[in-house]
């Protein structure tokens, strides 16, 4: 289909193609939505709602919400930026996110989300859970004290790597990814599965690669998150 | 893995066609017949049906009345809804507690009885009220608690704790229920002497798109909550692209204080039955489901019986009241205690054999719903209302109610008045008429449309019950002056963090946050910015949550905010001696002062 729609974030006008979703053609455009749960190439899931964003003043998440023409999409606004900060406290204070000594940190993208829009500390009270580490598996291990529920471990694993290793069990705050057998070793989770490179915050680890980049030079070290969307402005 | 385990998982999927869709209706029988689902079993089931073992997990870790490890034979369910509290739940669950020898949460030893607490099982209108396994037993005082743990001490079955039955068809031989029907009001609508069948046969003479537009015209909106006009609905359904289509009936009623779906079920079944067939007959569509919740499972045995009759009297199955073509049939897909099962794309996906998660919007169920095929949900209220419309005419009901909210509403009314019950009133009922109906008096506060309503005060009694007002899916609670505001709210959160899915952040964790802060407060260490943090975390929890839980949940602490300000204000401390008012240094210095061995000379 060559229709063009046409639209508007924060007033300024993008153009997309009919069934992309709104954060699809932000990207496109150069234009940075916050998110965490979205990766390009996996079915959205949709959980994390980093990425609300307003459609006609109706609250949105901008990675499922297929564009439309004429709309007026809010993003970058105080309000917005505002319940952005809230989730993303509450992502750091229903887990247990030790960066200091996590392997993850300055390639973590919940890290990366907090520095942007300019969170230092939570503001909400620690949940401090009881959550389960699996590592059994020669290659790689689970820490679910990180895990932010994104799904893309699930999403990518049925998916793309066609195994199911991972599936959600429980519901509520007792929510939490599972694997298809007792132990991760016990599944046919390979090291180079895509599931296994996913993971947006340092809860799927491979072994043996920890701190390999020297501070200063990590991911986001250098740039903040989204800065690639935003030079890739066409 | 024993024989016998095999055996019952083989019947039990083999009698679903090893359908992975049918996974609910499987977990659920071998729960039933096991006691657990337990990981041997979920690894048989999903050989049988062809999944991984970890989405058998995945469904059977989300359904409250599912689980990993085994329970008792009998499971003796304590409602613990905010009503059932008002009228003693706690002392009953002590009686029980006492008198079983277990807490509740617990097994008994010998691994014959489960004691456990579960949000609002449609009883508030005869609470203190529990479910020991299928069976209801209403109004229990703790004599009555004891005495029936003495009975299922001594071996006495579920079935035997059942003295008298109730009105109406509770009495039926395949109900045989104590559950009472409480009709207090009939109205024009529903509760009425009709000619069974009328809308039914009248619509089959006309065009399906005729039928629609009589719909659209009575201005029916959904009595579930969300009050989507039902014509517009079934107009979108048929337009929608699909050579399958599904009629699903949401009789989930899981929102606490609401029970007019039980009734309906009960005594107004062939009304709902008939609505489903004319909305089979508007969308085109040959299928229909009952989504039954699992707490109304004493229900089920009376309706397929029911369903089977339909259908002997060609009222179902093939060629409906002769007309050709005209082929439309129901099954009853029981739920599991989950109340975001409601939710109607959760329950799609609980239909389909998954965990009760949401789906993603769009699509909408119209375009695809359940196995991907256009699907209407509508509420049971919502169908009865269309049997009768039809049997009228718009006209005829578009003069019922007001402009905007055309018709009736039945109300289940509960909590501190004389004459609890099922209320069809024409919508526009004034709050306070409706409380003197219910001979409610000294009455403090009303929650109208169940938690993921509002709460009212005084000085709103003299609004109207309708869609531009005063909105309710049915559930109407009345609080006395005797009733702590901040306690019930604390009640109602209790039940969201329970019941969230966890699907989405801000609901799974956010509400956990608002029931902190209220605990805090309760706790007296409240202070006065703790109502803009409320304000604020709601305000996430609201716009950002992906479903109708999460964006309604905060509605207890806003509507109390609004509405009982001044409760906040008495317990909030202020900041006198410049210290944060609810730093308690005392209790900061117990951990310092238990390793010193000493206490502190200054403190
Ligand atoms: C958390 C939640 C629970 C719900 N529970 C019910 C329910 O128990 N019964 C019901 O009919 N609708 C319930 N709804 C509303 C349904 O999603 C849906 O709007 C309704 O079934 C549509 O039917 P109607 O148009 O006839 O009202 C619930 C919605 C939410 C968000
Ligand atoms: S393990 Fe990682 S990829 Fe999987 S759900 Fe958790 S955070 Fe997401
Ligand atoms: S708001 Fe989110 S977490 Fe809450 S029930 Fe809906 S999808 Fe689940
Ligand atoms: S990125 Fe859209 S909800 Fe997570």
């Amino acid at each position: 289909m060559d229709k063009t729609i046409t639209f508007k974030i924060d007033g300024v006008d993008v153009k997309g193609c009919p069934g992309q979703t709104i954060m699809e053609a932000a990207d496109k455009a150069g234009v940075y939505i916050p998110r965490l749960c979205y990766m390009k190439d996996l079915t959205p899931h949709g959980s994390c709602r980093v990425c609300t964003v307003k459609v006609d003043g109706r609250a949105q998440a901008a990675c499922t919400q297929p564009i439309a023409e004429g709309v007026e999409v809010e993003n970058n606004t105080d309000e917005l930026n505002e319940k952005r900060r809230n989730i993303i406290d509450m992502f750091f204070v229903e887990g247990n996110h030790f960066c200091m000594f996590c392997e993850k940190s300055g390639n973590c993208e919940l890290q990366a989300v907090a520095y942007r829009l300019g969170i230092c500390a939570p503001k909400y009270p620690f949940q401090f859970p009881d959550r389960s580490l699996d590592a059994t598996h020669p290659d790689i291990f689970i820490d679910r004290n990180r895990c932010i529920l994104c799904g893309r471990c699930v999403n990518a694993s049925r998916d793309v790597d066609g195994k199911s290793v991972f599936e959600f069990v429980g519901r509520g705050a007792n929510k939490k990814i599972a694997v298809n057998s007792d132990t991760l070793a016990g599944t046919n989770m390979s090291v180079t599965d895509k599931a296994a490179n996913v993971c947006p915050v340092g809860a799927i680890i491979k072994k043996r690669v920890g701190f390999a980049v020297p501070i200063g030079k990590r991911l986001y070290d250098t740039q903040p998150i989204g800065s690639d969307i935003e030079v890739t402005k066409s | 893995m024993s024989e016998k385990l095999f055996q019952i998982i083989k019947k039990a999927c083999e009698s679903c066609g090893n359908d992975r869709a049918r996974l609910m209706d499987i977990v659920i029988a071998v729960q039933k017949n096991c006691g657990a689902v337990t990981i041997d079993a979920m690894e048989l089931i999903a050989k049988q049906v062809k999944v991984q073992r970890v989405d058998v997990e995945s469904v059977v870790s989300f359904y409250s009345f599912l689980s990993k490890e085994e329970k008792g034979k009998i499971v003796i369910r304590i409602c613990n809804d905010v009503v059932d509290l008002m009228k003693g739940a706690d002392n009953i669950a002590k009686a029980f507690s006492e008198t079983l020898g277990i807490k509740v949460g617990q097994t008994s030893a010998d691994g014959t009885i489960s004691l456990e607490y579960t949000p609002c099982i449609g009883l508030s209108d005869q609470a203190p009220a529990i479910l020991v396994n299928e069976v209801a037993i209403t109004n229990l005082s703790v004599d009555k608690a004891k005495s029936i743990s003495k009975a299922l001490l001594s071996g006495a079955s579920p079935e035997s704790l059942t003295k008298e039955f109730g009105d109406g068809n509770n009495s039926d031989e395949l109900v045989r229920s104590m559950v009472k029907n409480n009709i207090v009001k009939k109205g024009s609508v529903i509760f009425v002497e009709r000619v069974a069948e009328a809308g039914l046969k009248k619509a089959i003479t006309l065009k399906p798109e005729d039928v629609i537009s009589i719909i659209k015209s009575s201005k029916l909106r959904g009595r579930g909550g969300a009050g989507f006009p039902t014509g517009m609905k079934w107009e979108f359904t048929r337009a929608a692209k699909g050579n399958k289509k599904y009629v699903v009936c949401n009789a989930d009623e899981g929102e606490p204080g609401t029970f007019k779906d039980r009734v309906l079920l009960t005594e107004k079944f062939d009304m709902l039955c008939e609505g489903m067939a004319i909305g089979g007959y508007c969308i085109g569509s040959d299928s229909g489901i009952i989504y039954l919740r699992g707490e109304y499972s004493y229900l089920k045995a009376f309706l397929e019986n029911k369903l089977s009759k339909r259908k002997k009297a060609s009222l179902l199955g093939k060629s409906i009241c002769g007309k050709n073509g005209f082929n439309f049939d129901i099954r009853i897909q029981i739920g599991a205690g989950a109340y975001i099962c409601g939710e109607e794309t959760a329950l799609i996906s609980s239909c389909e054999g998954l965990r009760g998660d949401p789906k993603t919007r769009p699509p909408f169920p119209a375009q695809k719903g359940y196995l991907a095929s256009p699907t209407t949900v509508n509420n049971v209220e919502t169908f009865c209302s269309v049997a009768r419309i039809i049997e009228k005419d718009a006209a005829w009901y578009s003069v019922i109610g007001t402009k905007g909210s055309t018709g009736t509403k039945i109300l289940s009314v509960s909590g501190d008045c004389s004459k609890p019950g099922i209320y069809e009133y024409d919508f526009g009922v004034k709050v306070s008429d409706m409380l003197k109906d219910a001979g409610a008096k000294d009455t403090k506060a009303v929650l109208i449309g169940g938690p993921s309503g509002q709460l009212i005060g005084k000085k709103d009694f003299g609004r109207i019950i309708c869609y531009d007002d005063l909105a309710t899916g049915g559930s109407i609670v009345i609080f006395n002056s005797s009733r702590n505001i901040l306690e019930i709210v604390k009640s109602y959160l209790e039940f969201f963090v329970e019941e969230s899915c966890g699907y989405c952040t801000p609901c799974r964790t956010g509400n956990v946050l608002l029931l902190n802060k209220i605990e805090e407060i309760l706790e007296g260490k409240g202070e006065p910015s703790d109502i803009k943090y409320l304000e604020d975390l709601c305000s996430t929890v609201k716009v950002t949550s992906r479903c109708g839980l999460g964006q309604t949940s905060p509605n207890p602490v806003t509507s109390s905010i609004r509405n009982f300000r001044e409760v906040y204000e008495a317990v909030l401390k202020t900041n006198e001696d410049g210290r944060q008012p609810t730093f308690d240094i005392k209790a900061s210095l117990e951990v310092a002062e238990a390793l010193q061995g000493r206490k502190s000379v200054i403190y």
